[in-house]
Formats: C-alpha cells, sequence, structure tokens
C-alpha cells in the first residue's frame, strides 16, 4: 500500500441537466499496445485468454473479467481493466493515469455531444468507438449504448472537458425548458 | 393598420415592445415590422449615405432597408433586420445612422450634397494629402456613412455551434420543400428541413387563404421520426463534402434566459441535398423609388395575409408581370381600396375591381417621410395619383445563391428574365421549385416529390406514391422592366445608396465588368449582398454598355447567405473558452502557496513563490535562484513532453530523428539530444533515457511537445513505415518533479529511505513510498539535479512531500522565473534561442552533427550558408554597468550608426542573476564565437535601453560542469 495519495483526475460528483448525466469514472488501468510489424497474429493469441483480440478500428470489445479493448489509431488499442499479457510482440505502456474517463448517460446525450464531437452519432451502437475531439480536447469516444457514451480524454485538460460538457448539458437542458 | 380576421398572429398574446423609446403594441407572431406597421410606422432607418429615409421594401430576410438595433441586458446587437426579429414582450429596438433622430436627421444633409457624393466620390476626393487619409478623411466618413453600431463590450451572451448529420438537407419550407421532406420523409430517409422563417410554409403563408392540406402536411412532417424540422434556421453556406453552415436564430425571439443560446451555428453533414429556397421578387428602379411606403407587392400580400398588417389607406401597384394581381384581389378582398394598378405591358388583363393602366409606368414619388403621391407616365402623358402606398413586381429571381458558393455560375433565363441555378454546381445538390425558375405552386409542388424521388435513389431508397396537393399551375407572363428613365435618382441598391447613374457613371468612367462596377460603386456590398439590386444593377450596366446581360454576367455570391455573427461562429471561444486548459497536479499546492500562474504550452505553470514580505517577483525569483544554488529547490516539469519508444528498430528510428548518436547509449543511462527539422534548423532539443534493450523514453520541450510528436510520426510513416518501432506519448501518465541544489541528494535519499546512488546522466526505476517510479539524474539548473516521475495520481502528493523535506533543509519550491534565470546562467538554450531560423551550428552545437550517420536535417543543415562566419552565433552578453538589459535589443558594433544594417545580432533571453550580481543576457551575435571578449552595444529603441556590454561564452556559470557532475 503506497504511502502517496492518490487522486482522481477531477474528483467531482455527477452532474444531471435534464435528461443527460455526467460522472468521472473510477480508476481503471489502461495500457497501450501497439503490435510489431508482422505481430499481430502474437497479440491475438497472447489476448485469447482474456476472451480478446486486437480490435477492428472505431471498435470496442469486452472480454472476461472486466477486460475490455477499444482501438485508439492505426496499429494502436488501448487494453482496459486488465493487465497486458507477458510475451506480447507490442509496444506496451501504461497509460492509466493519462487520461480522465467520462460517463454520458441520457436520452439527451448524443444531442450534447453533437455540441462537441464532429461525428455522426444517429446510429450509434454498443461497441463502437472513434478517436476525435471533443471540442478543443483529445478524444476516445467509445459507444456503450444509444443513450450511453464513454469519453476519454487527456488528464491534464479534465477540468476544460468537463465545464465544455456540463456547458452544453445546461445549454440542451434550456433548449427543452 | 391592422386588418380585423385576417394573418396568422396570435390576437389573443399581445405583446408589448418599444421602438426609439416608443412603446408598442402588436401580437406573438409579429416581426418588429409587421407589429411596426401595424402602429403605422412607416419610418424605419436612414439610408447608408445619403441619410435618406427609408421604410420597409420586404417582409423576409433580403431586407435592405429596415435595419436596427437590438438592445438586450448585455449586448446590443446592430443590423438586425427588423422583418427577421420577431417581437417579445420587453424588446427594445431603435433606429441606427441617425443623429438626433430617426424623423429629424441632421446627416440628411448628404442628400442635398449628393451630386457631388457620386460612385467613386472618395476615391478621386480624399486621394490627398495621402497622410490625411487615416488620421480624418476615414473616421468622418465612417461616422457619416453607417450602419449600426457596435458596443464596444464583450458579448458576453451565450452562443452555440453543433453538428447534425443526416441524408437529406431540404433548404426551404415552402411547397416545394414541404413535398421533397414528406416524400423523403415517407421513404425513410434521414430529413432535416431547414427554414429560416419562425413558421414552415414559406410563400404559403402568405396566401389567402393558406391551402387547407399545408396543416396536414407540417403534422405528417412532425409525426415522423425520422423528420428534423428547424425553423428559424438559415443556411448559409455550401461547402465540400456535403457539408452546410447553418445559423439558428435560438433565443433571439424571446427574452434572454439563462443557459439559452441567441443563436447556434450548424454545422451540416447531408448525403443529399436540395435547395428549395424560393424566389426573391424584385422591384423596379424610378425616380424616388426608395421613399417609405413603396415596397414589393410581394411584402404587402405578406404582411396582409400572414400578419393582418396594411401600410396604407390607398393601395397601389407597378408591375411588368401578374404577380402584383393576387396581392391585389387580396387587397380588395380585405376591403382595402386599390387605386390602380400600372402595368408596363401594352397586353396586360383587366383586373375586376380596379383600374390598369396599360403600358405606363411610375416616373417619380412624393413624400419625403412617408409616400403621398406617385406620378405615372403613359405615352407622353404624366398624371399624378394620390397613394401612400406602392406595390411594386419587377419579377422574381429565384434564391439560387447557395449554388454558387462553390464556384458555380448561373445560367441566364430569357423566358424568365432571371437568372436560374446550373446543375451540379453543388455535388450533391438538387434545386427545386420557385429557387430553379419554377413559379407555380403546382409546379413547385411536383418540382420538389421530384427532387425528392432523385435523391432517394442516389440514397438508394425508394420513393413512395404521392398525390400533389391541388394548386393553381399558372403560366409566369413578364416583359423585362428594370429602370425607368427619368429626372432624379433611380436608386437600385437601397442598403449601399446606389442608383443607376451611379453604374451609368462606373460604365462611362471604363469600368464596365460586373466586378468593377461593383466595386466602384459598391452595388451589393452592403449587409443584404445585394439581394435586391444585383440582377436590376447588372442588366442597367448591360443596357449602358449596349451588351446582352448572359454577356455581361453576374458577380460571385459567396457564403454566407445572410449575415452570421462572429459571435455564433465562435461560439464557446471566448476568454478562457479560447484553448483548453491543462493543469499540474501541482497546481493546487502552487495555488496555495499564493504562486502566480502563467500559461506555457496550455499548461497553467507556478511564475514563482512569494513569501511574506517580498514586494516583487524579482526578490522571489532571486530567492528561489540562490536556493537552489545553495540548499535545494523543487519544481514540477510534468508539462515537458514524454514519448515512449519501443521496439528492436528505436535505437536505429532515434538515430535517424536526432543528429547524435543514441544507438550506442547504454541501457539506464540518459543523453542529450538535438533535432533538425528537414530544412536543417533545430526543431527541438531534451534528453532521452534508455530504459531497456529496446525501451527508450524521450523528454522534449513543453512547447514544442506535440510538434515533436507529430514529426516523429511523419518520419516514421514516411520513411521507415516497416521498422520494428512504436512510439506514444506519455506525457500525462507521469507526474514529474525536478530536485535541484547541492542537497538535492539529501532530499531524495530522505524522500526514498535510500541514497539516490546515480551517477550524472544515469536513470532507473524507484520505488518512491510504496509507488513505483522512475529517477532521471539531469539537471536544467547547473547544479546537481535529479528528476523524479510517478504515475499521476500521486503527483500532488509527491510534489507536496519533496517541497515539505525540501523546506526542512531549507529549500522549497522554485517557480518558472528562477528555472529561467538558472538556464541562462548555464547557458542552457529555449525556444527562445532555437526558436526556427538557428542551426545547431549557430547554437554551438555543430559537433553533435555525427559525422558517422545520417539524420533528418543534416544535407539541408550543410548548404551553404547554414555556417560559418557570416552567421550570428549563440553568445552570452554581460552588461559593463549595472544596468537592465531586454530581451529583444539589437547589437551594434560600437559608433555604429544605429540603422537595421548595422544591426550584429539580437538578444534572446535575459534575467538578473543573484549568483553573479549581473544581469545575463544570451543573444546570437554575428560570427559571435570570435568574439568573446569584445564589448558591443546593446540597444532597444522600444524600451529605452542603451548599455555597452561585454560578449561571453554562454555559459557563465560552472561552465567545467563540476557542480551537476559532484
Amino acid at each position: 500500500m503506497p504511502d502517496l495519495i492518490a487522486k482522481p483526475a477531477l474528483g467531482l460528483a455527477p452532474v444531471t441537466y435534464g435528461a443527460v448525466t455526467l460522472a468521472e469514472a473510477a480508476w481503471t488501468s489502461v495500457h497501450s499496445l501497439a503490435p510489431f510489424p508482422g505481430g499481430e497474429a502474437g497479440v491475438n493469441a497472447a489476448l485469447a485468454p482474456l476472451g480478446l483480440g486486437f480490435p477492428a478500428p472505431n471498435s470496442w470489445t469486452a472480454g472476461k473479467d472486466g477486460a475490455q479493448i477499444v482501438w485508439t489509431g492505426r496499429a494502436q488499442a488501448f487494453l482496459i481493466g486488465a493487465r497486458p499479457p507477458a510475451d506480447i510482440p507490442a509496444a506496451i505502456t501504461d497509460q492509466s493515469d493519462a487520461w480522465v474517463t467520462l460517463h454520458l448517460m441520457g436520452p439527451q446525450a448524443r444531442e450534447v455531444l453533437a455540441r462537441l464531437v464532429p461525428l455522426d452519432l444517429r446510429g450509434a451502437k454498443a461497441g463502437q468507438a472513434a478517436r476525435s475531439g471533443l471540442n478543443h480536447t483529445p478524444l476516445i469516444l467509445m459507444v456503450e449504448g444509444p443513450e450511453a457514451f464513454r469519453l476519454m480524454t487527456f488528464r491534464s485538460m479534465a477540468r476544460t472537458a468537463w465545464h465544455e460538457l456540463t456547458n452544453a448539458m445546461e445549454i440542451c437542458a434550456a433548449r427543452r425548458a | 393598420m391592422r386588418i380585423d380576421g385576417k394573418g396568422r398572429v396570435d390576437r389573443t398574446r399581445p405583446v408589448t415592445f418599444t421602438f426609439d423609446g416608443t412603446a408598442y403594441a402588436g401580437y406573438r407572431g409579429d416581426t418588429l415590422a409587421s407589429a411596426l406597421l401595424a402602429n403605422d410606422v412607416r419610418l424605419f432607418g436612414r439610408s447608408f449615405k445619403y441619410h435618406r429615409p427609408r421604410g420597409l421594401l420586404t417582409a423576409g430576410a433580403e431586407e435592405p432597408n429596415a435595419l436596427v438595433e437590438v438592445v438586450g441586458p448585455a449586448n446590443v446587437t446592430p443590423n438586425t433586420r427588423a422583418t427577421v426579429q420577431e417581437i417579445f414582450e420587453g424588446l427594445v429596438a431603435r433606429s441606427q445612422n441617425r443623429w438626433p433622430s430617426l424623423g429629424f436627421d441632421l446627416m440628411e444633409v448628404n442628400d442635398l450634397a449628393a451630386p457631388f457624393l457620386s460612385a467613386g466620390f472618395y476615391y478621386k476626393t480624399f486621394m490627398w494629402p495621402r497622410r490625411l487619409w487615416e488620421g480624418l478623411y476615414e473616421p468622418l466618413i465612417r461616422r457619416a456613412a453607417g450602419l449600426g453600431r457596435l458596443s464596444g463590450r464583450h458579448d458576453e451572451g451565450t452562443y452555440e455551434k453543433a453538428w447534425a448529420f443526416c441524408d437529406l438537407l431540404v433548404v426551404g419550407a415552402g411547397p416545394a420543400g414541404l413535398m421533397a421532406a414528406l416524400t423523403a420523409g415517407r421513404a425513410g430517409a434521414d430529413v432535416i428541413l431547414a427554414d429560416d422563417s419562425s413558421e414552415p410554409g414559406g410563400r404559403l403563408l402568405s396566401l389567402d387563404p393558406v391551402p387547407d392540406w399545408l396543416a396536414g402536411v407540417l403534422g405528417e412532417l412532425e409525426s415522423l421520426p425520422n423528420v428534423r424540422i428547424m425553423p428559424r434556421t438559415t443556411v448559409t453556406g455550401a461547402y465540400d463534402n456535403g457539408t452546410y453552415g447553418a445559423l439558428e436564430r435560438v433565443g433571439l425571439h424571446r427574452k434572454t434566459r439563462p443557459a439559452l443560446p441567441r443563436e447556434c451555428f450548424w454545422r451540416i453533414v447531408a448525403r443529399r441535398a436540395i435547395l428549395a429556397a424560393g424566389a426573391l421578387e424584385r422591384q423596379i428602379a424610378f425616380p424616388n423609388n426608395d421613399r417609405p411606403g413603396i415596397m414589393l407587392a410581394s411584402a404587402l400580400q405578406t404582411y396582409l395575409n400572414r400578419y393582418g398588417v396594411v401600410p396604407g389607406k390607398a393601395v397601389t401597384f407597378f408591375a411588368n408581370n401578374d404577380s402584383a394581381r393576387d396581392v391585389a384581389r387580396s387587397m380588395i378582398a380585405a376591403g382595402v381600396p386599390v387605386t390602380a394598378i400600372i402595368d408596363s405591358r401594352e397586353d396586360a388583363p383587366d383586373e375586376p375591381g380596379t383600374i390598369v393602366h396599360r403600358g405606363a409606368v411610375v416616373v417619380g414619388a412624393r413624400g419625403r417621410l412617408g409616400l403621398r403621391e406617385i406620378t405615372l407616365r403613359k405615352g407622353s402623358t404624366e398624371t399624378r395619383i394620390a397613394t401612400d402606398c406602392l406595390g411594386i413586381s419587377g419579377g422574381w429571381n429565384p434564391t439560387l445563391h447557395l449554388t454558387c458558393h462553390m464556384n458555380g455560375r448561373p445560367r441566364w433565363s430569357d423566358d424568365l428574365a432571371a437568372f436560374v441555378p446550373s446543375d451540379g454546381a453543388i455535388p450533391g445538390l438538387i434545386t427545386a421549385g420557385a429557387a430553379n425558375g419554377t413559379f407555380s405552386t403546382h409546379g413547385c409542388l411536383a418540382a420538389g416529390a421530384e427532387a425528392a424521388r432523385r435523391s432517394l435513389e442516389a440514397l438508394g431508397l425508394k420513393a413512395p406514391e404521392l398525390a400533389l396537393p391541388e394548386a393553381e399551375d399558372r403560366p409566369y407572363r413578364i416583359a423585362p422592366l428594370w429602370a425607368v428613365p427619368g429626372k432624379g435618382r433611380a436608386w437600385l441598391d437601397f442598403a449601399n445608396d446606389v442608383t443607376t447613374k451611379d453604374v451609368t457613371l462606373s460604365a462611362q468612367e471604363g469600368f464596365r465588368s460586373v466586378e468593377h462596377m461593383k466595386r466602384y460603386t459598391t452595388q451589393g456590398m452592403a449587409p443584404d449582398q445585394g439581394k435586391n439590386s444585383n440582377v436590376a444593377a447588372l442588366a442597367v450596366l448591360a443596357d449602358v454598355t449596349g451588351r446582352a446581360i448572359p454577356e455581361t454576367g453576374t458577380t460571385t455570391f459567396r457564403p454566407p447567405f445572410t449575415p452570421v455573427s462572429i459571435a455564433a461562429m465562435g461560439a464557446g471561444g471566448r476568454a478562457e473558452g479560447f484553448a483548453p486548459q491543462r493543469f499540474l497536479t501541482s497546481d493546487q499546492a502552487s495555488r496555495d502557496r499564493a504562486a502566480p500562474m502563467i500559461e506555457a504550452g496550455l499548461w497553467y505553470r507556478p511564475s514563482y513563490f512569494p513569501k511574506p514580505g517580498e514586494t516583487t517577483w524579482r526578490e522571489a525569483c532571486d530567492r528561489e535562484v540562490a536556493m537552489v544554488r545553495s540548499t535545494v529547490g523543487v519544481t514540477d516539469v510534468s508539462t515537458l513532453g514524454k514519448i515512449d519508444i519501443q521496439g528492436p528498430d528505436a535505437g536505429r528510428f532515434l538515430d535517424f530523428v536526432y543528429t547524435n548518436t543514441f544507438s550506442t547509449l547504454p541501457v539506464g543511462k540518459v543523453r542529450y539530444g538535438l533535432m533538425l527539422r528537414e530544412d536543417g534548423h533545430v526543431l527541438d532539443d531534451g534528453t532521452t533515457a534508455r530504459l531497456g534493450e529496446d525501451h527508450w523514453l524521450m523528454t522534449t520541450t513543453t512547447a514544442a511537445a506535440g510538434l515533436v510528436m507529430r514529426h516523429m510520426e511523419f518520419v516514421h510513416q514516411a520513411f521507415c513505415a516497416d521498422w520494428k518501432v512504436r512510439f506514444i506519448s506519455v506525457t500525462e501518465a507521469w507526474a514529474q518533479f525536478a530536485v535541484a541544489g547541492p542537497l538535492a541528494r539529501d532530499l531524495l535519499t530522505s524522500a526514498l529511505g535510500r541514497a539516490p546512488g546515480l551517477a550524472f546522466m544515469g536513470c532507473g526505476p524507484v520505488t518512491i513510498q510504496g509507488v513505483e517510479g522512475r529517477l532521471f539524474r539531469i539537471s536544467f539548473s547547473g547544479e546537481e539535479g535529479y528528476e523524479i516521475a510517478v504515475p499521476t495520481r500521486y503527483g500532488e502528493a509527491l510534489f507536496r512531500d519533496l517541497v515539505a523535506r525540501a523546506e526542512t533543509m531549507g529549500g522549497g519550491p522554485y517557480g518558472m522565473e528562477a528555472l529561467n534565470v538558472l538556464r541562462i546562467e548555464k547557458g542552457f538554450i529555449t525556444h527562445a534561442e532555437i526558436h526556427g531560423r538557428t542551426t545547431a551550428f549557430d547554437v554551438g552545437m555543430a559537433q553533435m552533427v555525427s559525422a558517422k550517420k545520417d539524420c533528418i536535417g543534416k544535407a539541408a543543415a550543410a548548404r551553404p550558408g547554414m555556417m560559418g562566419s557570416e552567421r550570428e552565433q549563440l553568445v552570452g552578453l554581460k552588461p559593463l554597468t549595472d544596468s537592465p538589459i531586454t530581451a529583444g535589443a539589437h547589437l551594434f558594433a560600437q559608433g555604429a550608426d544605429l540603422t537595421r544594417p548595422n544591426s550584429a545580432g539580437y538578444v534572446t533571453s535575459v534575467g538578473y542573476s543573484p549568483t553573479l550580481a549581473s544581469w545575463l543576457g544570451l543573444a546570437f551575435l554575428k560570427n559571435g564565437r570570435a568574439r568573446h571578449g569584445e564589448t558591443i552595444r546593446l540597444v532597444d529603441r522600444l524600451r529605452g535601453v542603451d548599455v555597452l556590454c561585454l560578449v561571453t561564452d554562454p555559459v557563465f556559470h560552472d561552465p567545467q560542469g563540476e557542480k551537476l557532475r559532484a
């Protein structure tokens, strides 16, 4: 048990405007995983015990015991909630503290995202993912359902992301009032 | 005057508002224009140049005259079109461009001076003396000529930007747009139906009666989940890849409410689009045709049937086509006397209930503040008719502007005497209905359905059968008439005060091209962008230059179609919203110590940590520098870019991007590296540690972190994509703190519970208070220095811990100011020195460009002129007297004239060194390395600094590096 106190990126309570709620996710381990050229088969084999494979572009999948993997770019994925397997032919870095994870939920969640994210989310389905922007902060978007989205952005920019999201939520609620 | 029983305004919902301080009443559903007309207000504004009294010309977004200021609690919005602004309880509006009042405007004297103020007047008159232009002429002219004024304050209202996506965007909810949306909606396509009015229906809402089927169609569209109706939304521009800009008036028609945006700027991405924006009626130019009370016949129709308002007691019409007849019939049916219809066509039909003057034209109008009388001429006979309202119809121009936004050119149709859009001008966009030159209601309905069918086919959807509602299908009969010759000025462009004479003058003076005419006369350059005048102006130009209209051509319509406020386009970007803010884990701890923050690379970093009794930043900075030099200091360096590089080819890759060799670096060691751009100039510097055989960690400067990452991605993807190397930013994953000073080792021993045991430029894993971290022995201060990194979530705790330990040892935190002085004392460079125009040679690191291997930028750095005595080279400066020096100052040889060619270099960084009790500077000096020991004159004319300095080596402190290797 470390003597240093761990702090969340924001440490804020969830907020709700109208029918949308924004919440900061609890800390979880996140590792980047970048297969070396020719290492794809080896990566898939190494991930198999977790119930995962290297994800297709713009997708994420859930495996065993809460392990998840999300595509984050060309030859790059983030493994969430599981220790990366040993002897995997890929470059691994610990990204757990580099990102803040937010959950945006509710019937108007897409309306809120339409203010900040330049993606067509009309047919958003669980399992989709995208590397994009949340206004001007970087974004990894994971669709958990038509009304539930997981957003990951740089930890240092968490306050800006939170401000912009709550601002958009407030505006969407005011438009409906 | 309000007509009982007419109009769609809600008579059960009265609304009060003020205009120029007078309270008026209207109804919900009224625009400011219709409500004021109902109160018999005819005067709405003053013209741009001559300050002529002006009334309404139109009932829509194209209005050139009735521009007003809307005064809100927090902002004043100038140039608001009264025809667009809906009234709400408590609305405050006022007229603009007049003094002292709208009815009595002293600047109307300009109108008397009109003979001198023709087109080109300013260009010709204020040419000399040239120096008076900026200071005298321009401010004077701007005062006299103009539109609304900005408040001069920040617009703190709420604005919004948003994205929308659809299969089919339908622009305009008139008959064509409604049928298009209905057809596509029934087929299951995702449809956005955008309309600029408060209520969909387009010109159908101006008919008497409004067709029964309209409510049914709107009801069905509203019930379809795949159809999104966007009222009050003007599509303002067509851009690449099916992207359209649109401005929605969200809160402008109601009282300000917290968080409710005033406007939203939409970026709509549509797979297909249908432009069904209708057509704009045009006027006919004749002398004094701008008198208040003269307006478009279609506007009269809208005011009567949609708002139940008639702007006069006896209405007269002047037309060259049949469309004014419907308006006349509506007027007669509503009990408003129609004095006469003046029809320029010899074969014009009769009209029951009024007199038709065939083959006649209006040649004059009287009534300065409101029309009283017109003069008509038939053959050689002139007759005066008393009338307070004249409706004009000079034909219709299809609203094709959007089709020109990607350089498409419209086509002239002789039958319609109008430009019509060219097919395929915007990829994926079809024009339908009046916007395409189809002017009957039936034709519009059919065209809308057909455009939807074609769009659905392209989308791979099947169009359903659709029975079109019954509607009139009369042919459009027009005999072109643009301007009536006669004495006096006949207005073309009301908004910019351009007359037929100005266009003629332009042609006479050689500005015969339509583009030249536009710029010479300013026709079409006002907020209405010539919607009411372009075609007529070029028809007049064609006439005076003896060319046909298609040969004369038209100017280009560019986005936006109607004005878009910058506040909407930049929504959320005001003040701190301009850029994301990045906060360190130590942020709160620094603020707790009252450290002022400065922004660097979006990060907020502490400048210095003031202590009680310190009154200036210099005192704090001097103390912190002395502290690091004598005990120990702690500073947060997490902002430096950190790039994790892995793979068997990682060393090879580093050799390629860095000038010096890294592949030979042993594991557990750190090396300083220099990176060049492809053009041979320095891109960045930093250190890279070898954490394992195939595992490296690069550190970049704060500001260039993203730049270096991008550069490396480029190099990898463009030159060596097949190499076994992978890299990713881990900047955000680690909180990293520099611990520097003679007691740095003691501090770390206390924090780690063991001696760090690292030689200079060593690195290795470390466990600190139960947390796995990394320790580097590197120094940016010249003292024995360490950097310790832990996962970011432990950053704040570690910072507080390290600072507390430092304080027990006589040390403490230090900020950016001290950090800067420390590195200047040591001659370490930052982006002040590697600013993009300096080479490795310039900064004294030519020997770091390895001769044994190639690297990015090496060849370019060897070009002639990139090294040699003619280059400005990095030197140190020390003033001979005890006086401050400044960065940005230039260097001159003693006795040389202070002229630009004599500048021998410039100063990049300065600071006061408490260690050496002197100001110190880093500078680039021509052939500087050979000039150590010389005296040079430092001059900063902006800040009045003129000091003699000694040229030295850039390393002032511990030149042998004994302290950092201790």
